[in-house]
C-alpha cells in the first residue's frame, strides 16, 4: 500500500470558521458532480446493516417513586506514581519510616499502584520483598547489578491481603477460632524471596563492603547536615 | 599615587620582621572568598583604588572586585601591570601557580574539604570501615610497645 499522506482540506482558512470557497464551490471541487453522475443521478447510500433481533427487554418490576439521581461518570484511569529520576532498578534505597527505618534496602521495581517493589535482601539485613511508598525513600547512587533477577511474578494483589472465609456464628468456636488467625507465612512466599535474593546475593557480593553496608542501618550523627549530605 | 608606590617598595625592601608577611601587588595570587567566583585562585593585575583591584585567572574575565573579597595566598608571579591574557596565563604556567597552589598546605585542605563533600553514602561508610581498621592497627602496635615497655 502507498503510504498515507495525511487528509488535507481543500477549503483553506481565510479567518477562524470561514472558508475561501462557498458550499456549492466546494461542491464542486469535491467532485460530488461526478460521484453523483457515476451512481445515476443518486447519491450513493449505505443503508444501515439489518441488526439481529434483540429479545424484547421485559418491563421492570419496580419503578421507584421519586427519580433516582444518577452518578456522575467517572472516565479516570490512575497510572503509577512518577518515579524520580534518581531511582532505577538496581538503586540502593534507605527506608526512612516504619519498621525497617534505617535499613538499606535495594529497590526491584515499580508496582502499577505507584508503590516501589524493595527487597533486603532478606537474608542480608532481614527485609523482605516489600512495597514502600517513594515518598520514605532517600536514593543513593549506589546501584546493584539487577540483571539476573526475575520480579515479573509481583503485582499489588500479591501483597494485598488475603480475603478472609466467612466466619462460622458459633460462640464455643470463638477462642478456638481465634488461635487459627496466626498468620504464618505461606511455603510459596519464602521460596519467592529466596529466588529473587540469590542472583542479588550473588552480585553484591561480587562488591567489596556492600554486603555489610547493607547489613548496617543508616543513621545521622554529630555534624550530618542533610542538606549538604550527597547521597 | 606615585609615592605611595614607593613608599610601600621601601618598606618591602627594608622587610626585616614586618606583621604583615602577604601583600597585595600587581602578580599576587589571591583566593576569591564571596561572591560567584567564590573558590577561585585569581591573580592581581592592577590595583583601581582603595578598596579595589583588577583580578585576573587564565578561565575568567578580567574583572574588578573588592580586595574584601579576596584572600592573599604566599604565591606571587612576575607581571607586568596588566598583562595581555596569553602573558598572564604564560606566566602562571612558568611559576607553576597550579601545582605550587596543591602543595600548599592550605590548597591541600581545601581539596580534602572537596572530596568530603562529594562523599557518597556508601563512600561514607566504607571510610568509616577504613578509619575502624586504622584504630585498630595502631592500638594493636601501642600494646606491643606497651609489652616491651614493661617486660
Amino acid at each position: 500500500m502507498a503510504p498515507k499522506t495525511p487528509r488535507v482540506s481543500r477549503n483553506p482558512e481565510l479567518v477562524r470558521g470561514v472558508g475561501k470557497y462557498s458550499r456549492s464551490q466546494m461542491y464542486h471541487k469535491k467532485g460530488l458532480w461526478a460521484i453523483k453522475a457515476k451512481h445515476g443521478g443518486q447519491f450513493p447510500r449505505h443503508d444501515p446493516k439489518p441488526k439481529p433481533e434483540v429479545a424484547a427487554a421485559k418491563p421492570p418490576k419496580f419503578y421507584p417513586a421519586d427519580d433516582v439521581k444518577k452518578p456522575l461518570t467517572n472516565k479516570r484511569k490512575p497510572k503509577p506514581t512518577k518515579l524520580r529520576a534518581s531511582i532505577t532498578p538496581g538503586t540502593v534505597l534507605i527506608i526512612l519510616a516504619g519498621r525497617f527505618k534505617g535499613k538499606r534496602v535495594v529497590f526491584l521495581k515499580q508496582l502499577p499502584s505507584g508503590l516501589l517493589l524493595i527487597t533486603g535482601p532478606f537474608k542480608i539485613n532481614g527485609v523482605p520483598l516489600r512495597r514502600v511508598n517513594q515518598s520514605y525513600l532517600i536514593a543513593t547512587s549506589t546501584k546493584v547489578d539487577i540483571s539476573g533477577v526475575n520480579v515479573e511474578k509481583f503485582d499489588d494483589k500479591y501483597f494485598g491481603k488475603k480475603a478472609e472465609k466467612k466466619k462460622k456464628k458459633g460462640e464455643g468456636e470463638f477462642f478456638e477460632a481465634e488461635k487459627e488467625e496466626k498468620n504464618v507465612l505461606p511455603q510459596e512466599k519464602k521460596d519467592d524471596q529466596k529466588s529473587v535474593d540469590a542472583p542479588l546475593i550473588k552480585s553484591i557480593e561480587g562488591v567489596p563492603d556492600l554486603k555489610t553496608y547493607l547489613a548496617a542501618r543508616f543513621s545521622l550523627k554529630a555534624g550530618m547536615k542533610p542538606h549538604e549530605l550527597v547521597f | 599615587m606615585h609615592s605611595f608606590w614607593l613608599h610601600h617598595r621601601a618598606t618591602e625592601l627594608c622587610r626585616v620582621s614586618q606583621p604583615f608577611k602577604r601583600y597585595v601587588e600587581i602578580g599576587r595570587v589571591a583566593l576569591v572568598n564571596y561572591g560567584k567566583e567564590y573558590g577561585r585562585l585569581v591573580v592581581i593585575v592592577d590595583v583601581i583604588d582603595q578598596n579595589r583591584a583588577l583580578v585576573d585567572a587564565p578561565d575568567m574575565v578580567r574583572t574588578q572586585m573588592n580586595f574584601k573579597r579576596l584572600s592573599l595566598t604566599d604565591i606571587k608571579i612576575d607581571i607586568k601591570r596588566v598583562p595581555k591574557k596569553k602573558t598572564l596565563i604564560q606566566a602562571m604556567q612558568e611559576a607553576d601557580v597550579q601545582a605550587k597552589w596543591e602543595k600548599s598546605s592550605w590548597g591541600r585542605k581545601l581539596i580534602v574539604q572537596k572530596k568530603r563533600a562529594a562523599l557518597n553514602d556508601f563512600d561514607r561508610f566504607k571510610l568509616m570501615l577504613a578509619k575502624i581498621k586504622r584504630g585498630g592497627l595502631i592500638r594493636q602496635e601501642l600494646a606491643k610497645l606497651k609489652k616491651e615497655a614493661t617486660s
